[in-house]
């Protein structure tokens, strides 16, 4: 084995980490164009522009969500069976809303009706928009804490309801993942759209990026002003040791702690700020480009403040703080993390070479006259 | 403490309903695909434009239902979360492996080359696309692989070790994963069923327009096609599904007797129960049409070998279940404090007969102070439900031979360049296209149910796995699960009747049916 367990446990972290921000770069700008469908495009053709600007690379980008599920699945299995049953009622509302998508998206034009046709814009902006809500409200409460035990069997129970989700904190980490979201989708359809199209998505993309600045900005103060964390008091040195010998304390601004021991981590929350205003600035200059650049800063940033101000915790327990997950006691074998990893060291950079070569050859600006030309091969 | 029964009875049940009904639009997938990749390779080769409307008319067809198959696996995915919490977390670093390098290495090459095949026609060169259909296409089939990796370790348990501190499994041989010859085999037989689903699809919408008598050169070139490939793969899928018997055999003796409803061990070489009437009460059959040395010859292979009946085999599960509770007191004892030596050598030798202590869990939670009729329970839980296993399994092999002879027919006439005007078989051919979806469902319900009590073969039982939800949870997403459903189910078909009926003329070409007929 190439690295110890230990090495093997942070290395997997930073993949998870790094499989969530692909998703939220690349399935991000699907779910915000999807959001913005309605209100930017108003006619049937320039709705069919939005879907067609990303109709050839939704499905691919939606693999990361698959393959993230599988990942935590087989790297942290009591992650994925505390988070997945634990939000039981908020994982069916993700995965209803997801069913939407491929639907919409293939049948929307298979049928000739009007009617039909709005549904499914509706329903396409219902499928984009509550999965962009509700990922960042399940974050937003695996910060706060979420109230889980396990029995002597280590099966776990989850003892709170789907209502105590939307808690403000929730939502408003929900905010902060929508407004990047859309903000992302509206600087993609900078680069892809022309017309009126492009002229809404620089209002969107401004309104976005600002309302991403100030959620997110809020969510730091909230945190600072006392927002309770947890602290790692006992880690036991066994690595065999048995999942809760751990002892954990919660700790008022406990989410900043990290940043006072490793002062570097503080660029996270940089990155999203400068993300923002890049994303803001571009747009009263009119560089579409740059504001996309913006808006993956934003993403890359929120992603590394998450990380970085839970590490080491996965999902602490705010009801029995020393049965929280972590990194630590959440992993899988040594065995398994590092024979996936092998796996991903050869995979995930073939993945990013094809990925581009299909962006490349699809990468195009798309108009009603592209609609009106080739409708009939087209979403 | 393991979740009630009704708990585990609406688990099953939502996990039988969404992966049955996901298993409607795989095997189109899986076979439709390679359909595409001859279909624009004789494109590429021959540069005649029918052959890539073939392709484009297929790939629509395709599109409609790859949607479903897309909407349909997410379920999946969270489903073993969501509901199988504990089950998810005991064999995690395990069966999550697959998973995830099914989601890496098969999805996201199926579901990237999928936008090119739809929308790359005039974006890349003729070579490109072809290819990018063969990634799409191989995608596909290693999503199938992978699945049947992980659902064979289910079956068939190797290269893993049970680890007391964490109370789970843990991998410790990536290859005998891989190489697990019952997943082995049962992916050959899988892919192999979905290339005749995709096959007989396409022969019996090309027997439609066949019938119709419209858009011919497209239709017979179609039927040719779909009739080649379809009788290799059904073919491979018989073949395959006799090796299979003969995993069954080995690794998973109750999952056999069941399907063949042999309640005694009969002297070799034994009859076999060509319709019988089980009777899983009195564990005996009501009623059996006796093959003499049949089984014999089609499972064994052999006139020497017995096949187990259930009876001797509870008898022998009887014995496992009291060793199980000799291991699960060990656990306690090396749980409870630092183990000994000798502690540890003795959980060793009792620990592969674990499982079989856990099945007492559902009648006491100590499973150490379990009695005799507790004991007996157990034992009489330790085999499957017989009933379903014998006529599931024979629906799926009358379904099999059916569709044999049916590609034999359509080989041969074609050959004989008849079939175009025997419309009795074209009609046949149209009204077959049902039966590979029959079998393949009746096919995991063999599987799946086959293994029953377990949902990890000899480790953890079903009712162990679930998550501790409430009856009201699993209400609320069985219900919800059944209103989408069957909702898109209405639509799917709506849609893929409308542009199998359309043929041709939907691709706007101007060259087809309808549209000439508009001109004129």
């Amino acid at each position: 084995m190439l690295f110890t367990y230990v090495t093997y446990k942070i290395i997997w972290w930073a993949l998870v980490g790094g499989v969530l921000t692909l998703y939220a770069w690349t399935a991000g700008f699907d779910l915000g164009i999807g959001a913005l469908l309605p209100f930017i495009a108003r006619k049937n053709d320039e709705r069919r522009v939005l879907i067609n600007v990303i109709g050839p690379t939704w499905d691919g980008n939606q693999v990361w969500l698959v393959f993230g599920g599988g990942a935590i699945f087989a790297v942290w299995p009591a992650v994925y069976a505390t988070v997945f049953s634990g939000f039981y009622e908020a994982m069916l509302l993700v995965l209803w809303s997801l069913f939407l998508r491929p639907i919409g998206f293939e049948y929307r034009a298979k049928i000739q009706n009007a009617i039909w046709q709005k549904t499914w814009d509706w329903a396409l902006f219902v499928g984009s928009a509550i999965p962009a809500i509700v990922l960042g409200v399940a974050f937003g409460n695996l910060m706060r804490g979420v109230p889980i035990h396990f029995d002597d069997t280590y099966r776990s129970f989850y003892d709170g309801t789907f209502w105590q989700l939307l808690n403000p904190f929730g939502l408003l980490c929900g905010l902060v993942s929508f407004s990047m979201f859309v903000a992302h989708g509206a600087n993609l359809l900078l680069m892809r759209t022309d017309g009126i199209i492009k002229q809404r998505c620089w209002k969107a993309s401004r309104a976005f990026s600002i309302l991403f600045m100030l959620c997110f900005a809020t969510a730091g103060v909230w945190i600072a002003c006392g927002f309770m964390g947890y602290k790692l008091v006992y880690l036991p040195t066994h690595p065999q040791a048995d999942m809760f010998k751990t002892i954990v304390h919660t700790v008022p601004s406990g989410l900043l702690a990290n940043y006072s021991v490793y002062h570097w981590m503080v660029i996270a929350p940089m990155l999203g700020f400068a993300g923002g205003l890049l994303s803001l600035c571009a747009g009263f200059v009119r560089k579409a480009v740059a504001s996309f650049i913006g808006s993956m800063l934003m993403i890359l940033g929120a992603v590394l403040t998450f990380g970085f101000s839970m590490f080491p915790f996965i999902v602490p327990s705010i009801t029995n703080p020393n049965q929280s997950l972590t990194l630590w006691n959440a992993a899988s074998g040594v065995y398994s993390l590092s024979v996936l990893f092998w796996v991903a060291i050869f995979v995930l950079p073939t993945i990013g070479l094809y990925t581009l070569w299909v962006y490349a050859k699809m990468w195009d600006i798309i108009s009603s006259e592209t609609i009106a030309e080739q409708g009939h091969e087209l979403y | 403490m393991v979740a009630s029964p009704a708990v585990v009875e609406l688990s099953r049940l939502q996990f039988a309903v969404t992966a049955l009904y996901h298993f409607l639009f795989v095997p189109l997938t899986l076979g439709l695909s390679w359909l595409l990749v001859i279909m624009e390779a004789c494109y590429v080769i021959t540069d005649k434009p029918i052959y890539k409307d073939m392709t484009r008319f297929w790939g629509k067809l395709f599109g409609i239902n790859f949607a479903m198959g897309v909407v349909t696996g997410l379920t999946l995915e969270f489903q073993f979360g969501q509901n199988w919490a504990y089950f998810s977390q005991y064999i995690g670093n395990i069966f999550g492996v697959p998973l995830a390098v099914e989601g890496m290495v098969a999805f996201m090459l199926e579901s990237t080359f999928i936008g090119i095949f739809f929308f790359g026609w005039d974006k890349v060169g003729k070579v490109q696309h072809l290819f990018s259909t063969f990634f799409l296409a191989i995608g596909s089939s290693l999503s199938a692989l992978v699945i049947l990796v992980a659902n064979g370790w289910m079956q068939n348990p190797v290269g893993a070790t049970f680890n007391y501190h964490t109370l789970r499994m843990d991998l410790n041989s990536w290859s005998q994963l891989w190489l697990n010859s019952d997943a082995q085999v049962r992916f050959v037989h899988t892919i192999a069923a979905g290339y005749v689903t995709g096959s007989l699809f396409v022969l019996g919408i090309s027997a439609f327009y066949l019938l119709r008598g419209r858009d011919l050169a497209f239709a017979k070139r179609s039927f040719v096609i779909a009739a080649g490939f379809g009788l290799a793969a059904t073919l491979s899928v018989i073949y395959l599904g006799d090796a299979n018997g003969v995993e069954v055999a080995t690794h998973q003796k109750a999952k056999l007797a069941a399907m063949e409803a042999e309640w005694n061990t009969a002297p070799a070489p034994a009859p076999w129960n060509l319709i019988a009437w089980p009777n899983q009460a009195k564990q005996k059959n009501d009623f059996s049409l006796q093959l003499p040395w049949a089984m014999g010859v089609l499972i064994t292979h052999s006139l020497d070998t017995q096949v187990e009946g259930l009876n001797p085999i509870m008898a022998h599960n009887k014995l496992r279940i009291k060793r199980g509770m000799r291991a699960y007191d060990l656990l306690q004892k090396l749980r409870a404090g630092d183990p000994s030596p000798q502690l540890l050598a003795e959980f060793k030798k009792y620990q592969p007969d674990l499982g079989y202590g856990l099945l007492l869990k559902r009648y006491t939670e100590k499973v150490t102070d379990a009695t005799p009729a507790q004991i007996n329970m157990a034992t009489k839980d330790s085999i499957p439900n017989v009933q379903i296993l014998f006529w599931t399994f024979r629906i799926m092999v009358a379904c099999g031979f059916f569709i044999l002879w049916i590609f034999i027919l359509a080989n041969v006439f074609w050959l004989r360049d008849t079939v175009w005007n025997k419309r009795w078989f074209l009609r046949l051919t149209l009204y077959s296209i049902p039966l590979p979806w029959i079998a393949a469902e009746m096919g995991w319900t063999v599987a799946e149910v086959g293994r029953q009590p377990w949902v990890v073969n000899g480790i953890l039982p079903t009712f162990m796995g679930t998550s501790s939800v409430s009856t009201s949870q699993l209400h609320l997403s069985l219900a919800g699960f059944i209103i989408f459903y069957t909702g898109l189910f209405f639509v799917e078909m709506f849609l893929m009747f409308k542009y199998a009926r359309l043929g041709p003329s939907s691709l706007h070409t101007g060259k087809y049916h309808f549209e000439t007929i508009a001109h004129k």
